[in-house]
């Protein structure tokens, strides 16, 4: 076991800026307004640092120096963009103890996943879209013997990203690495909940990026996000976040007639079919760990399995063992390796998780296991903690259908096939499922019915890059992680080109 | 529905810095599953909305309207719903974010004579 040290203690791999400003056109610039936010660490929910409370002026001064460093990145040819990116991700492998670190004690998620997963994840992606933008082809189409149509793909210019929470470094990472690669300039707003963990990026690949690339404008979403979604000079606006935001979003974005990718979140469910438990080998083990993955990062990832619908003639046997196994999963300080749930993100985050907790129980549904606040003692008192948290119920009752983003699962049974898929898909979402069988046909068949963008067959969040990542339904519009992700922040040039000697005969 | 008094205060504030308010309960993701507190006509609300009612808040001259999506309130519908606040960091665009503090929304079910009240809404 180790126990990294708390950035500001003696011996800690990383420490934070007393105060970070906007990052804008390659250096570090104050709030036009002069005005700073504290920023609590979960862990403890004690302040460590505070951050610059961009408003318009700020997005305003980005979206300049991006705009202005547009074109010139815009003509660097795939591979000198390449060749950025894939320095990008040298120097973050390079200082990943320290990044994993940070965004650890930001975001309260378990320092095990930041080392195993969000890290490398984000070094990974850098290094995908540093690989796809090169074998990235126009096309052309001969339209007849002297008329040619060459389709080429240009950059839009300025794009505005909005990152959420829960994955600060990774998800900033989805989106910036293909909108780079495309030849754009960025100008990102960190969540106002985890502001600071990209900064400790920043710090370290700023010198790879020629000034206003990428620009950083902190603050709280309806002083500066808004602004960012409204720029008449923002060519495309991508956000991640919830429903009514990204319906808000979208109309910014009609004002401008531009486009949006929106990911926003989901219910995701998880299927058991009862061949699984046709033995008690590795393959079981698998599913049972399949059932707990509702608690991975808290609970807090939009494709969290939050549904679990298991066949009714496993149904009483299946749970008799995977919750004693989500009772093993050890809470803790968020910096200790062993821990596998840290603490929820913010106090309202911890609030409204209680609430659902709450209605849950009022609905009817039975706690089998958790269904608290964890208090773990220490100075960990004040952090956000939540026990792992299972209800059973029924498919109806608002713990079923509506996105918790804590560790808390819904499950029911079912009885035949075609009620799995019924139940699934009865949810305004659809980003993420699970499905678990044996059978080859039955999971093929199962996870082509649920209307979901991702099914999980046989795992489950797995997050590589080069799989096509978004949402069905009011899980929102666009895919990530993809070569197809350069479309979403491309332009199609089409030039149509006559090479015939003879006048076209109209005039 | 109804309002605490923390949250009516809260409210009385943002009036006086915004104007006439309204709500739109979001669903989904990060900040979602919470209400969201908009100026009046900030939100353009359509016909996948309902209009769950009006919060009356004393001070406030203006009722707030609290709308849903019409697919969420299927869900909603057999439950009573307080908004309350908590001190908080961050909540989309809705405009408490920057004090510091998140509405948050707190249900109970309706009793039986509130469903029948509620009729064919």
């Amino acid at each position: 076991m180790v126990r990294y040290a708390a950035p500001g203690e003696t011996g800690s791999v990383v420490s934070f800026q007393p105060r970070y400003d906007h990052f804008i056109g390659g250096e570090y610039v104050p709030p036009a307004r002069g005005r700073y936010f504290e920023n609590p660490t979960p862990v403890t929910g004690k302040t460590f640092t505070v951050i610059a409370r961009g408003t318009a002026e700020d997005v305003d001064s980005a979206v300049r120096a991006a705009d202005g460093a547009a074109a010139a990145w815009g003509r660097t040819s795939p591979a000198a963009r390449s060749e950025v990116l894939n320095k990008i991700a040298d120097r973050m492998e390079q200082h990943l103890e320290a990044i994993a670190v940070a965004e650890s004690w930001e975001n309260g998620k378990p320092v095990r996943e930041t080392l195993a997963a969000d890290i490398p994840l984000a070094v990974d992606h850098f290094r995908y879209f540093a690989g796809a933008i090169r074998a990235q082809e126009g096309s052309i189409s001969q339209l007849d013997p002297d008329t040619v149509a060459y389709h080429f793909h240009e950059p839009l210019g300025v794009v505005g990203q909005i990152i959420p929470w829960n994955f600060p470094i990774l998800m900033a990472t989805w989106k910036l690495a293909p909108a780079l690669a495309a030849g754009n300039t960025v100008v990102l707003k960190p969540a106002e909940q985890t502001p600071a963990s990209i900064h400790v990026v920043l710090e370290l690949i700023a010198d790879l990026l020629p000034p206003g690339v990428v620009n950083v404008v902190n603050g709280f979403g309806v002083e500066a996000g808004k602004p960012l979604a409204q720029h008449r000079g923002v060519r495309k606006v991508a956000f991640t976040g919830e429903t009514t935001t990204g319906r808000l979003i979208m109309q910014y974005a009609s004002e401008n007639i531009i486009p949006v990718t929106l990911e926003l979140g989901g219910k995701s469910p998880n299927v058991f079919f009862r061949d699984v438990a046709a033995a008690r080998d590795a393959f079981y083990d698998k599913a049972q760990e399949g059932f707990a993955m509702f608690a991975l990062n808290q609970g807090e990832v939009c494709t969290c399995p939050s549904r679990a619908l298991i066949q009714s003639s496993i149904y009483s046997s299946f749970l008799a063992d995977a919750i004693p196994r989500v009772e093993r999963i050890r809470q803790g300080h968020p910096l200790d390796t062993e821990t596998m749930i840290g603490a929820q993100a913010s106090n309202d985050q911890l609030e409204k998780i209680l609430s659902y907790i709450d209605i849950g129980k009022e609905e009817g549904a039975r706690v089998l296991t958790g269904g608290e606040r964890a208090d773990l003692g220490g100075e960990l008192s004040g952090g956000y903690y939540v026990r792992p948290t299972v209800f059973e119920g029924d498919n109806k009752m608002r713990i079923f259908q509506e996105e918790i983003f804590g560790p808390v699962l819904s499950v029911t049974k079912f009885d035949e096939y075609d009620d799995a898929i019924k139940i699934a898909n009865d949810s305004l979402y659809g980003l993420g499922a699970g499905v678990w069988s044996r059978d080859g046909n039955t999971a093929y068949r199962a996870g082509r019915e649920i209307q979901a963008g991702r099914v999980w067959t046989n795992c489950y969040h797995v997050y590589p890059a080069h799989a096509a990542f978004g949402g069905y339904k009011q899980s929102g519009i666009g895919r990530e992680n993809h070569k197809m992700m350069l479309d979403h922040y491309q332009q199609t040039k089409n030039l149509l080109v006559s090479y015939a000697q003879t006048a076209q005969g109209f005039f | 529905m109804d309002v605490t008094e923390a949250a009516a205060g809260l409210l009385r504030r943002l009036t006086e810095e915004h104007g006439p308010l309204m709500f739109h309960q979001s669903g989904g993701c990060c900040d979602g599953s919470a209400p969201m507190c908009y100026a009046a006509g900030e939100f353009r609300t359509g016909a996948a909305d309902v209009r769950l009612g009006d919060l009356t808040v004393d001070g406030v001259a203006a009722p707030i309207p609290v709308w849903m999506s019409s697919s969420q309130f299927e869900y909603w519908r057999h439950t009573h719903i307080t908004i309350d606040v908590v001190p908080g960091r961050g909540a989309g665009f809705s405009l408490e974010a920057p004090e510091g503090m998140r509405f948050l929304t707190r249900s109970r079910l309706l009793t039986l004579e509130e469903l029948g009240a509620l009729g064919d809404v």
